[in-house]
């Protein structure tokens, strides 16, 4: 299988006054196209840090990452962009969705600048699919957490991503909606083939997926593969 | 940079999208906008009716193609003149006493003896109608209709000037070139020439004033007036054309307009103000919404031109708005205006102001937004992850671009409306000054306070104290705001004080308040003998000879006039000076330099005593000389001093004063004043000295206080009118910025609640920090005005300015007030609610 992210010794280095604070080094792993890849670890491991330089959302300061194929040292912030909008699809923790635009809105966002003209239908029908067809012009704030993560899922998916990084997908869910979002995250990707980086410090949620990489203090303690669910 | 293509539909779509749910905090921005436009747009289309009115009414201004005018009877040589151009109208006029016999009541009026068919343009507005043309047939008067109703008269009725009476053949309503606060103190009463001679109202020394009218509708009057100006001018008459008239008349409304510029000025900074400090908070929280948007794959560019669109949008909106207010404004103009302009303005519209409007609508809310909205462009998409104040840093070179473009814009825009580039500079400079100013002394005060922090007062002071200085605080965005709104208000308050001062209009008892004018020397002692008789007080007895200059420094006054080396203000070359003499300086006059001479000894010198006015236009030192020519004789002088006069106070004052001993028997005349307890004992005294001096002109104080003070009433209230437009401005502008400031709060505000705050330590918090922003930011705006209205009052509007303490005691606890109210305000929905439900809707 082909490996649609490449991360070769990886390290992020803050600088706060005279002081340097290097939260994670040494990283390199692969990920496989199809997959489903968790990263775990406690609280200060790096583990967001290391999704948002694995996006392409901020930069390194040392070693490589190549994401679907590219780069992205090579690329400037537009270039960055463009790629996430055409490969990359996101799911926060925190859901993150536009709240001056309504469920709909949000979905198509990627689809319109795709230049999608049929972004209004291939929304719908994604929020159809995630349970919101009565939802589709609330705003954020009408609806509930469960809901919001929902219309980001289908946001998510909404652009077909070759690959989709949800930083906490749970973290904001009772333990009953946070176990149907990840049902539905993984029924939709099960559907698009997408490859699935997830980010999480409940190891049920990880012990569900293909592969774990492990941090804990900024470095890699383990990198297990596992046989999921999905394969089995 | 991206090689997408830039899908504007999608970014109509998505600036719509976003803006269409944050309608209410971009509806205070559009009101500055529009404010700021509508006071651009009128003023700007009403000048331009202004301008345009004069210039297509300049004949029927004028009432004829050009005019002759003298203040004597023409000489020889300017006689010969007007006969070879053919005069096909003249009058004199003159100011006189006028009496009423069907009631006994007397008034000052201003006597226009004419002959012939004048106006040729335009028209005398009369009732009935047939007046007009029937007056000079008639041998009757036209009388103003004002004083008609003042004196309950109608035609029909009489009127006697000096020795003969008129019937009153109609009401004049209008005459072309006179407004009607000019003919207030004296109307105009309109008689035929033929009679001016029989009235034996031009005796010696009266103020009289000759003119011919001409009609040459074919003429080059440009050529006419370089041919025989030069030649008028040498011989003290002049040349007025309907075109330099209209000019003239053009520029006589400057100092109004110069006003209502600096009116429409500072609206548009206010509301340039007002979108600065609300796009500055509104894009703050939009930035969160970009980041999210660069994770979804919007470029930069795309992200910046979706907040680009919408402020361009409020501003297209905005500016179409406050166009269509400020047309419909303009029309009132006409009629808050009508007694000060000697025309009907016709008010037709023009595009290019509306156009320039709705552009500057446009270009003022991109250009004040682009610094905050650099932000957009700047944000990094990790901000979706975790909050970093670094990735919100502007770049160092595109603020500085920002901020001179900025300055470029005031500057272009002062001068646009100040028509002077140096005045729109020094506008600029004090603008940018100004706010240095102020960014320095917000900054400095969060640096004090940081430094001495009261650890010792309470916990809901502590905390207020702390939200001046620390991250995410608004202190040096309210100061600027509340200060610079401030500042604008009160410098247009102190302007207005500039251009409303006025001389105490107290008539204190026993200051004189009859004078009397032009008593000639035969009629003095019948005069002094009939107050004498009636008890009156005669309180000063002033004489006045007539004189001009003949030479100034051994050169003369004909020599200077063609010399254009000199530099001299040329005015008193041709004027006749009315001077007296006395030896004491009155209580209205101060020896600025020299020294006062009383008397003059004989073999000495004669040393006058010069008004400072003069001798600056002259160009006169102490030690110079002039030399006189008293009605044929020359007389040598020398400036032995130079007065400060107070021309404002109502008494006699005199440019020139000569020492006592020189001029005692030269030919003169006199005038008179006295004091009278009322307005009955004034009326009698007044019918009787028409009866038995027809000549002599009175001047009733107490009747000229009132119109003045009326004058003075309708010039406030313009005034005010047009200040108000800017301060109910400057109100949107500030309380659209503290109501913007709610969302900077909230969210502290909803966590204290949560942590158990109580209402009422919530309240103090807000309470506190708002009262300190307020008092700062509105405390340094009025100190900052007070030098910028000293700045105006000397180099704009050359006048006077002694600060008012109103604005101290009105606009500091006025607008901390204001901000204090707005503030708590903010507050409701963080106390009336779950925590989380406002969290839910409000973030």
């Amino acid at each position: 299988m082909s490996k649609i992210l490449k991360i070769n010794d990886l390290e992020k280095t803050y600088t706060s006054g005279s002081k340097n604070l290097t939260v994670i080094s040494n990283i390199s792993f692969e990920v496989e196209q199809g997959s489903i890849f968790s990263i775990v670890g406690p609280s200060g491991s790096g583990k967001t840090t290391l999704l948002g330089l694995c996006a392409g959302l901020d930069y390194p300061t040392s070693g490589t990452v190549e994401l679907c194929g590219t780069a992205l040292q090579d690329l400037n912030e537009d270039k960055r962009a463009e790629l996430r909008n055409k490969e990359v699809g996101f799911i926060f923790q925190n859901f993150q969705l536009l709240p001056t635009l309504t469920a709909l809105e949000n979905v198509i966002v990627p689809l319109e600048l795709q230049g999608e003209k049929n972004a209004t239908k291939i929304g719908t029908e994604l929020l159809t699919k995630v349970g919101l067809q009565d939802r589709l012009y609330h705003y954020p704030s009408q609806l509930s957490g469960g809901e919001q993560q929902r219309v980001a899922l289908a946001r998510a998916f909404s652009n077909k991503p070759s690959i989709l990084f949800a930083d906490e997908p749970t973290g904001n869910l009772d333990e009953e909606t946070g176990e149907k979002v990840i049902q539905l995250l993984f029924e939709l990707n099960k559907e698009a083939g997408t490859t699935l980086v997830i980010i999480t410090h409940d190891l049920d949620l990880a012990n569900r997926t293909q592969q774990i990489l492990r941090l804990k203090g900024g470095k890699i303690i383990a990198n297990e593969k596992l046989v999921s669910e999905h394969e089995q | 940079m991206s090689n997408r293509k830039i899908n504007l539909p999608w970014l109509l779509k998505m600036a719509w999208r976003d803006g269409k749910a944050s309608i209410s905090r971009l509806m205070l921005f559009m009101a500055s906008i529009i404010l700021g436009i509508a006071a651009v747009v009128s003023i700007q289309l009403f000048s331009a009716n202004l301008k345009d009115n004069i210039k297509k009414q300049s004949k029927s201004l004028m009432g004829a193609d050009f005019i002759i005018d003298s203040r004597n009877k023409p000489s020889k040589k300017v006689q010969a003149i007007i006969d070879s151009l053919q005069p096909a109208a003249n009058e004199v006029n003159f100011v006189s006493m006028a009496a009423f016999p069907k009631n006994d009541g007397t008034k000052l009026v201003k006597v226009r003896a004419i002959k012939g068919n004048f106006p040729f343009y335009g028209k005398l507005a009369t009732a009935p109608l047939t007046a007009a043309a029937q007056y000079q047939k008639k041998g009757g008067a036209l009388v103003d209709a004002t004083l008609l109703l003042q004196y309950n008269l109608k035609p029909g009725d009489s009127i006697k000037l000096g020795k003969v009476i008129f019937p009153i053949t109609g009401s004049l309503k209008s005459i072309p070139g006179t407004t009607a606060i000019s003919s207030s103190i004296a109307p105009t009463v309109l008689i035929p020439y033929r009679f001016l001679e029989q009235t034996q109202l031009i005796q010696l020394g009266s103020r009289k004033e000759y003119q011919y009218f001409f009609k040459a509708p074919n003429m080059d009057l440009e050529v006419l007036d370089q041919k025989i100006d030069p030649i008028l001018d040498d011989n003290n008459a002049d040349l007025d054309t309907h075109t330099s008239t209209s000019r003239r008349l053009g520029r006589r409304y400057d100092n109004v307009g110069r006003f209502l510029n600096l009116v429409a000025f500072i609206a548009l900074l206010l509301g340039c103000v007002g979108i600065a400090s609300s796009v500055h908070i509104y894009i703050k929280e939009k930035l969160k919404n970009v980041a999210v948007l660069k994770c979804l794959g919007v470029s930069r560019k795309q992200s910046f031109l979706i907040y680009l669109l919408q402020i361009i949008g409020i501003g297209l909106v905005g500016g179409i708005i406050g166009a269509g207010i400020g047309t419909a404004l303009q029309f009132a103009f006409p009629y808050i205006l009508q007694d000060f302009l000697p025309f009907d303005v016709v008010v037709s519209i023009t595009l290019q102001p509306i156009f320039m409007g709705i552009v500057l609508g446009i270009f003022m809310s991109v250009l004040f937004a682009l610094l905050p909205l650099l932000g957009t462009w700047y944000v990094s998409p990790l901000e979706v992850l975790r909050t970093s104040e670094e990735n919100a840093q502007k770049p160092r070179k595109a603020r500085i671009f920002t901020l001179l473009a900025i300055v470029l814009f005031v500057f272009l825009f002062s001068f646009w409306m100040l028509k002077s580039a140096v005045n729109g500079f020094a506008f600029t400079i004090g603008i940018v000054i100004t706010f240095a100013i102020m960014a320095g002394v917000s900054s400095l005060f969060m640096k004090l306070i940081k430094k001495w922090f009261p650890t010792n007062w309470s916990f809901t002071k502590r905390q207020s104290i702390l939200n001046l200085y620390r991250p995410n605080n608004q202190t040096m965005v309210l100061v600027l705001a509340i200060g610079l709104g401030t500042f604008l208000i009160s410098t247009l308050y102190f302007t207005k004080d500039i251009l409303l001062a006025k001389t105490s209009l107290e008539n204190k008892k026993n200051d004189a308040n009859i004078i009397l004018m032009d008593v000639q020397s035969q009629q003095e002692t019948a005069l002094l003998q009939s107050f004498k008789s009636k008890g009156l007080e005669v309180i000063d007895n002033i004489p006045i000879i007539t004189m001009r200059m003949h030479s100034i420094r051994g050169k003369s006054v004909n020599d200077i006039r063609k010399d254009t080396t000199i530099q001299m203000r040329k005015w008193m070359l041709n004027r006749e000076f009315r001077v007296t003499y006395r030896d004491v300086l009155s209580d209205t006059e101060e020896l600025m330099s020299g020294n006062w001479t009383g008397t003059v000894e004989k073999g000495k010198p004669i040393s006058i005593s010069v008004a400072d006015n003069v001798a600056r236009d002259a160009n006169l030192k102490v030690g110079d000389e002039i030399v006189f020519n008293i009605q044929g004789v020359l007389m040598k002088t020398i400036v032995g001093s130079i007065r400060k006069v107070d021309w404002g106070s109502m008494k006699v004052n005199f440019s020139i004063v000569f020492p006592k001993g020189v001029l005692e028997n030269a030919p003169k005349f006199n005038v008179i004043t006295t004091y009278v307890a009322n307005k009955e004992s004034s009326a009698v005294l007044q019918r009787d000295l028409v009866q038995n001096f027809p000549s002599v002109t009175i001047l009733d104080l107490r009747q000229v206080f009132t119109i003045v003070e009326d004058i003075i009433d309708k010039v406030s209230w313009i005034i005010n009118f047009m200040a108000f437009f800017s301060i109910i401005t400057g109100l949107i502008v500030l309380i659209g910025s503290v109501r913007n400031s709610k969302y900077q709060r909230i969210k502290e505000s909803v966590l204290l609640r949560t942590l158990g705050a109580k209402s009422k330590q919530i309240y103090q918090i807000t309470a506190y920090e708002y009262i300190f922003l307020g008092l700062l930011g509105s405390f340094i705006g009025i100190l900052l005005s007070l030098v910028s209205s000293q700045l105006l009052a000397v180099f704009l509007f050359k006048e006077p300015f002694v600060p008012s303490i109103i604005p101290f005691l009105v606009l500091v606890p006025g607008i901390t007030f204001l901000v204090f109210i707005i503030g708590l305000s903010n507050l409701n929905t963080v106390l009336k609610s779950p925590p989380l439900e406002v969290l839910r809707k409000e973030m």
